[in-house]
């Protein structure tokens, strides 16, 4: 193989993941903090350093030097690595994303896998293994159903985000994500096309189930994430911390990560597929020199961090579902939905002049 | 005895299969498909320290039995031992999420027996207590039921103007919480210069922000699913478990001790009582917010006519008499000297006196064989009585509609377990 392949990918995978999504993952407990605060007219953390920016530091500190409690009765195997398989998928996944176009001749993408949301829907779908084993695993009633309302949610709305993408691959022909992004450069973002020929009425025709995707591939996310309103299997006042009840220190804050982790993944999912990736009207890609590689790197996690406040945002907003009202929201809401919307994409791509 | 010891002794390995082999078994649970969760005494939801033996079938509940007494202090007990006055702190330590109002009720239940009513002054002091303390009761209660349904910052607004109530308490009485403001036959002190101004202040921002709060929940799609048709109270099943308060209005029922049975000013003040329709989760939410709305009203009032003259009764004899006139006055210092140490003289006799709190109905119950203790004290906990509704409440409903059904029957263990 390419020495200079190897090189290069091992650089992207160390600096994408101890440079940037480690510290965002632990910067986005700070910002959550911070935007509930704001929301709740608080201060939020700010004691450990200026407003408050160490505190991250301070408590994953705190989490390690806790005491690392394994209750009795537990299956120390799977108890030990739903942890692990919480937090896992999360950042796998990111390897397929662009997370720019290219720097010095090098593509800002980890893997330019040629299956690529498949791959993401593979690799993210483990990530609730984590919690299902955890609540096994530990032995103990809470955890039990925080586990069993997970998979039964994951089962629920996998359908939904696998459905609601379908309409993006019609128009794209396309499963890698790279080319997600490359059509959506031309023809503009599929939430908002103002590239190229934007004043054909077909493309903004073709916007509207677009959106409709869009709205049903978040709403998914959150359920995949188990963020509220959809935080089912932790539900602090229902289930006292569902699946992670009996979990402490370092293992505890593994489940913290692994949330926050598939928070920022699922971002940068929905960034790539309907706005536009590292594309910003106006700025050229890393052909035309290293600086504006850079900006596009900027560009891709600026719209990721939006993203990441609309997350912030409305868990701070909602109440949670119950456990019915999710499962009957997703099969005969959402589900639908998704499904109709394939059938009025490809109705509107029949008859889209192609140009 | 032989027979004694047999009692007290642990069973034996042999005694434990057999009795486990005896034990009744569900007839529709052979294969044990059900699970026992125990929800608390430490549990989030349980507001306090209420425990709840659950019987799942899936996320189902088939059965539900509440365990109280986690908090038992023997206040009734207590009572027994001690002089009227001194009995006034515990009562802060009841509903301790409006303690301003179970002193008022306290004080007039002594009253009652002593045949006593305080000056106008008094009793508009004492109209405002109660209604600030419905106020901060109600708040507490709305954040509560939003936390436990997830939208942690409703009750971080609530908290927000709460925080304001408890300045005020902190102006009028010199503490935040525990307040102890009244005594028998009226109030430690007078209202503090600044108070009125600081009330109408707070009246003045009130408004705007519990409509917030309004926005936020009340036509929410998701709030309204988790608690419409859940935790249905029919009317008859209201009245044969004595509910009281806002979990009584809620099921539809006009009932309103500040207008069936007024004390204080109350018949002299112009407020609405408030009913729901369906005696579910939301209406019992929707009684609470619109009971502020009218306790906001009735302060209004009150502060519009707040007399001027004495706060207390002047019965010297059973009423620690002013400082100035202990320092100057011979008999003055005389009755103090005896009110202190001996207490009030009260007559022998029983009374019962249930005030309209912001729970529901406060009863106290005295049996006096006169002098300055009771001989028995009985306190009617609404919370309590609200409570016992829970074993029929809670089958049928889902785990996560425990915390929807618990929060709208806004208890306080603290007056629950006494």
């Amino acid at each position: 193989m390419d020495p200079f392949f190897i090189i290069t990918s091992l650089l992207k995978i160390v600096g994408i993941l101890f440079v940037v999504i480690l510290p965002m993952v632990s910067y986005a407990v700070y910002a959550e903090r911070k935007v509930s605060a704001a929301i709740q007219d608080r201060l939020g953390p700010n004691r450990v350093g200026p407003a408050g920016l160490f505190q991250p530091i301070a408590d994953m500190f705190k989490l390690l030097l806790k005491e690392d409690f394994t209750p009795r009765n537990v299956n120390t195997f799977y108890y030990w690595l739903a942890p692990c398989l919480a937090v896992m998928p999360a950042i796998i996944t990111i390897a397929v994303v662009p997370f720019g176009s290219t720097l010095f001749g090098v593509p800002m993408v980890i893997a330019d896998v040629n299956v690529g949301i498949l791959f993401v829907f593979a690799i993210a779908s483990l990530g609730v293994y984590g919690i299902v084993i955890g609540g096994w695993a530990s032995n103990s009633k809470y955890p039990f159903l925080g586990g069993i309302r997970s998979s039964s949610q994951m089962l629920s709305y996998e359908l939904s985000l696998g459905l609601a993408v379908i309409p993006v691959f019609l128009l794209v022909g396309n499963l890698r994500l790279t080319s997600v992004v490359r059509y959506q450069i031309e023809h503009g973002w599929f939430i908002a096309p103002f590239v190229g020929d934007w004043m054909n009425p077909w493309k903004w025709v073709l916007a509207v189930p677009m959106i409709i995707s869009f709205l049903v591939f978040m709403i998914a996310i959150f359920a995949e994430t188990n963020r509220l309103p959809f935080d089912l299997p932790e539900a602090e006042q229902e289930l006292a911390g569902g699946y992670n009840t009996e979990y402490s220190s370092m293992k505890f804050a593994l489940f913290f990560l692994g949330e926050y982790a598939a928070m920022i993944t699922g971002s940068a999912v929905i960034v790539t597929l309907f706005f536009g990736g590292w594309h910003f009207p106006g700025i050229p890609d890393g052909s035309r020199g290293w600086i504006f590689g850079v900006i596009n790197i900027a560009v891709f996690f600026a719209k990721v961090a939006i993203m990441i406040f609309i997350f912030m945002w409305v868990r701070w907003t909602l109440p949670r579902f119950r456990y019915d009202q999710l499962m009957r929201l997703g099969w005969l809401f959402f589900f639908e939905i998704a499904l109709v919307n394939i059938f009025v994409a490809a109705w509107i791509l029949a008859y889209f002049p192609s140009s | 005895m032989p027979f004694t010891t047999r009692e007290i002794e642990s069973p034996d390995a042999v005694t434990q299969v057999s009795a486990a082999d005896a034990a009744v078994r569900e007839p529709d649970d052979d294969i044990g498909e059900k699970m026992v969760l125990n929800m608390g005494p430490s549990h989030p939801a349980t507001h306090g320290v209420l425990r709840l033996v659950l019987e799942l079938d899936g996320e189902i509940i088939t059965k539900a039995t509440p365990d109280i007494g986690f908090l038992h202090r023997g206040d009734e007990k207590i009572a027994e031992n001690m002089q009227y006055n001194q009995f006034v702190p515990y009562t802060d330590r009841l509903d301790y999420l409006a303690p301003l109002s179970n002193n008022v009720a306290y004080a007039l239940a002594v009253e009652k027996l002593m045949g006593w009513d305080i000056p106008p002054r008094g009793q508009a002091i004492r109209t405002i207590c109660c209604e600030t303390s419905r106020i901060s009761s109600h708040l507490l209660g709305l954040g509560a039921m939003a936390l436990d349904l997830g939208a942690m910052t409703v009750f971080l607004y609530t908290f927000t103007e709460r925080e304001k109530l408890y300045d005020l308490f902190e102006l009028l009485t010199g503490a935040r919480f525990t307040t102890s403001y009244t005594r028998v036959g009226g109030q430690i002190r007078d209202l503090p210069e600044n108070f009125i101004p600081q009330l109408k202040k707070f009246l003045d921002d009130f408004w705007p922000s519990l409509d917030e709060c309004d926005k936020l929940l009340t036509r929410n799609r998701i709030f309204v699913d988790r608690t419409k048709d859940v935790g249905v109270i029919s009317k008859e099943r209201a009245i044969a478990y004595a509910l009281s308060g806002p979990n009584l209005r809620g099921s539809g029922i006009e009932h309103d001790l500040r207008r069936k049975h007024p004390y204080l000013d109350y018949e002299n003040y112009d407020f609405d009582v408030v009913i729901g329709s369906a005696g579910d989760c939301y209406d019992r939410y929707l009684v609470r917010i619109e009971e502020m709305r009218q306790s906001v009203r009735i302060l209004r009032q009150g502060i519009d006519k707040l007399p001027s003259g004495p706060i207390n009764v002047a019965d010297w004899k059973n009423m620690a008499p002013p400082k100035s006139r202990v320092m100057t006055k011979m008999e003055e210092l005389i009755h103090h000297f005896i009110v202190v140490t001996e207490g009030l003289d009260a007559p022998p006799g029983e009374i019962y006196f249930a005030a309209e709190n912001p729970k529901g109905e406060l009863g106290f119950y005295i049996n006096s064989r006169g002098g300055g203790v009771p001989y028995r004290l009985k306190i009617r906990a609404p919370s309590f009585v609200n409570l016992s509704i829970l074993p029929e409440l809670l089958p049928g409903c889902m785990v996560s509609d425990v915390p929807a059904v618990l929060g709208s029957l806004d208890f306080v263990m603290g007056e629950c377990d006494r």
